[in-house]
């Protein structure tokens, strides 16, 4: 690995505990990010996807949450290991996240406008009036016009106030911007502008980003990079085209299945049989292994190690041991 | 052959201070026997309250509902009540559509009870032939809705709208709470029940994958209005509404060889309070014209195929080839 990663996520854990229980919500995820790129991390609902997003920017609940290892290494100087005062010059700045539901993102009693001005306030050293103007530049790069700098959250539809979030999330121009889920509640004429937007925005201030999704065609249209999420693991990981002209895990493969298709049409859909572990009780072995078609004893045995399956594709299984074997 | 359920001009308003809300505004629609109806749009178009309204669950404003052949537009309370065990309903939210505070048995119990088509005696093997159906482990009867996945819930709400033996089901985007290896699981559900009782589905979501993996036919609404209807397959071959156009293109495509080019849209939906008279796309479209700003009709373009757009012969090559060749 090289030294001058820009970001590199080792073996990161986070637990939370509710009464007695201890939840592994992400177990040994690490990853790495270079300069400019994109990375989505796909999986289901309770995979862990936002935690891992929440603990790179240092907003995980503590309590009940709790990092138990790992490290977070943004340009060689690890996340975890700074205090508030150090991470809150971070937050916004260097790292800003845009969350799924526009809706409750902002603050309803605040004007959008000055919303964004205080970000840039916080951040740069600029004046009042500077403040100002550059909030309603963000507006209009986000395609809302100047004069809405003074309009309040609730006159704005979903897909603009998804906008102004992107714009403050953008105001300071984040080295690293963490999306998660940033159209899924947005319908997809709407949901096609925004991508868009992040699409050029990514290209003209060269912001790496990690893009939270469970949307697989939305993957394939932003990413350079993709995790594949379950029970808190990365099971898989490559380019783009590793995991979508290859998927080579169990579960990667079942998740293409399931989806049904505008290209070619099915009679039947594959689901993925069961369910997802219950988290405070994971399977000893290989945590997809109760669902898995092609599951053996030796998978239920001992916990999977990644598997190099040829240039930066990895995959959790056993089985994988040729590269592009299914 | 005859349709099972037709609505004819439905008209669906909603009072409000600034003046009535065209939910749904003149629209035809044929739902036949064994057959799957997909109306897709995007929020605010309609479509539920299009599908609420062919069951009854809200007044029509206007326009005439028929149920083989006979007009239930207005009904006796009585009548209501026999028509609603054949029309149902499968709501969008599992977690909020069920009561908290019945099991499994008591939520599948209640319309068998209520019926009075069935002896008492008769309900529990009746209940335990619906979970059965639906896919419910025997083990589940006494569960609560929250100690159910997703998946499991939907089943059940599922099971409870099939408890009376409906023929016509609507089925209000069945699917869109759920995680995609869950969503499979119901949609194959839905199917098989289509196979074997031969219902009829309306079946209103957003998600165009979902649609045509399941719809025989398909109906796009924008506004209030039905803007293009056709055969799923066709719909998919050969589009010719430019908001149809705009709304495929849209949807991401997993295929990463092919990203197709995305037509953009200007801006966002507009009010349906005291809409205009004309197209109600035309404030988005890229090819609007004057001509818009007068009201559309839907035309048959094509057999079984129609849309309602003033330009669609200038718009679309391949039709107008066919016009010029039905004029020689």
């Amino acid at each position: 690995m090289k030294d001058n990663q820009f970001l590199s996520v080792e073996d990161l854990v986070v637990e939370y505990t509710s009464n007695d229980q201890v939840i592994h919500a992400v177990n040994r995820v690490s990853f790495r990010l270079d300069k400019g790129q994109t990375l989505g991390l796909v999986g289901e609902t309770g995979a862990g996807k936002t935690t891992i997003a929440k603990s790179i920017i240092g907003i995980l609940p503590d309590p009940p949450a709790k990092v138990r290892g790992g490290r977070i290494l943004l340009e060689g100087e690890d996340l975890l290991q700074l205090d508030d005062r150090h991470m809150q010059k971070i937050r916004g700045k260097k790292i800003s996240m845009v969350f799924q539901d526009p809706m409750t993102a902002l603050n309803p009693n605040m004007k959008v406008g000055h919303q964004i001005q205080e970000v840039v306030e916080l951040h740069e050293n600029v004046s009042r009036k500077e403040a100002e103007e550059h909030a309603k530049r963000m507006l209009e790069m986000v395609g809302i016009p100047r004069d809405r700098f003074y309009e309040y959250p609730h006159q704005f539809s979903g897909g603009m106030k998804q906008r102004v979030i992107i714009a403050m999330a953008l105001a300071c121009k984040p080295d690293l911007l963490l999306a998660d889920e940033p159209t899924t509640a947005l319908d997809v004429t709407i949901q096609a502008q925004v991508l868009e937007l992040i699409k050029n925005l990514k290209v003209e201030q060269q912001t790496s980003m990690i893009l939270i999704t469970h949307d697989l065609g939305v993957v394939a249209g932003l990413c350079d990079y993709v995790g594949v999420v379950y029970a808190g693991e990365i099971i898989e990981y490559g380019t783009l085209e590793d995991i979508f002209d290859h998927p080579t895990h169990p579960y990667t493969i079942g998740l293409f299945g399931a989806l049904p298709s505008m290209g070619k049409r099915v009679k039947r859909l594959s689901p993925i049989h069961g369910l997802p572990p219950d988290p405070s009780k994971l399977p000893e072995g290989c945590s997809f292994s109760p669902r898995c078609p092609r599951a053996t004893e030796a998978c239920k045995k001992a916990p999977v190690e990644m598997r190099n399956l040829g240039g930066t594709h990895e995959c959790r299984c056993i089985l994988a041991d040729k590269p592009g074997d299914r | 052959m005859e349709p099972l359920v037709e609505i004819k001009g439905l008209k669906k308003y909603f009072r409000t201070p600034r003046g009535p809300l065209h939910a749904v505004d003149d629209v035809s629609m044929r739902f036949e026997a064994g057959k799957t109806m997909g109306v897709v749009g995007e929020s605010g178009c309609g479509k539920s309250t299009l599908g609420r309204t062919i069951i009854h669950l809200q007044e029509p404003t206007g326009g005439k509902i028929f149920y083989e052949g006979e007009d239930v537009t207005r009904v006796t309370p009585k009548k209501l009540v026999e028509l609603r065990q054949k029309m149902q309903i499968i709501f969008q939210d599992p977690y909020a559509s069920l009561n908290p505070r019945m099991t499994v048995e008591e939520t599948i119990k209640e319309p068998l009870a209520l019926s009075g088509r069935y002896q008492r005696s008769e309900i529990d093997a009746q209940i335990t032939k619906i979970m059965d159906l639906v896919g419910i482990a025997r083990r589940m009867r006494m569960s609560y809705p929250h100690e159910m996945d997703g998946g499991r819930r939907q089943r059940v709400g599922v099971g409870r709208a099939l408890a009376m033996e409906p023929k016509f089901i609507v089925c209000d985007e069945p699917v869109s709470a759920l995680d995609v290896s869950i969503q499979a699981q119901v949609l194959n559900l839905l199917m098989d029940l289509q196979d074997e009782l031969g219902m009829s589905y309306m079946f209103v979501t957003h998600d165009m994958s979902v649609v045509r993996h399941i719809s025989h036919d398909i109906s796009v609404m924008y506004l209030g209005q039905l803007v293009e209807t056709s055969e799923s397959e066709e719909l998919f071959l050969h589009t010719y509404h430019p908001y149809t156009k705009a709304l495929l293109s849209a949807i991401p495509s997993t295929d990463i060889h092919n990203q197709k080019n995305r037509i953009m849209l200007k801006g966002e939906i507009s009010s349906p309070v005291n809409p205009k008279p004309g197209c109600r796309f035309a404030p988005r479209c890229l090819y609007a014209t004057e001509k818009c700003l007068e009201p559309q009709t839907l035309v048959e373009v094509a057999p079984k195929h129609y849309v309602s757009c003033c330009r669609v012969y200038e718009l679309n090559e391949d039709l107008k080839r066919g016009q010029d060749g039905a004029e020689q």
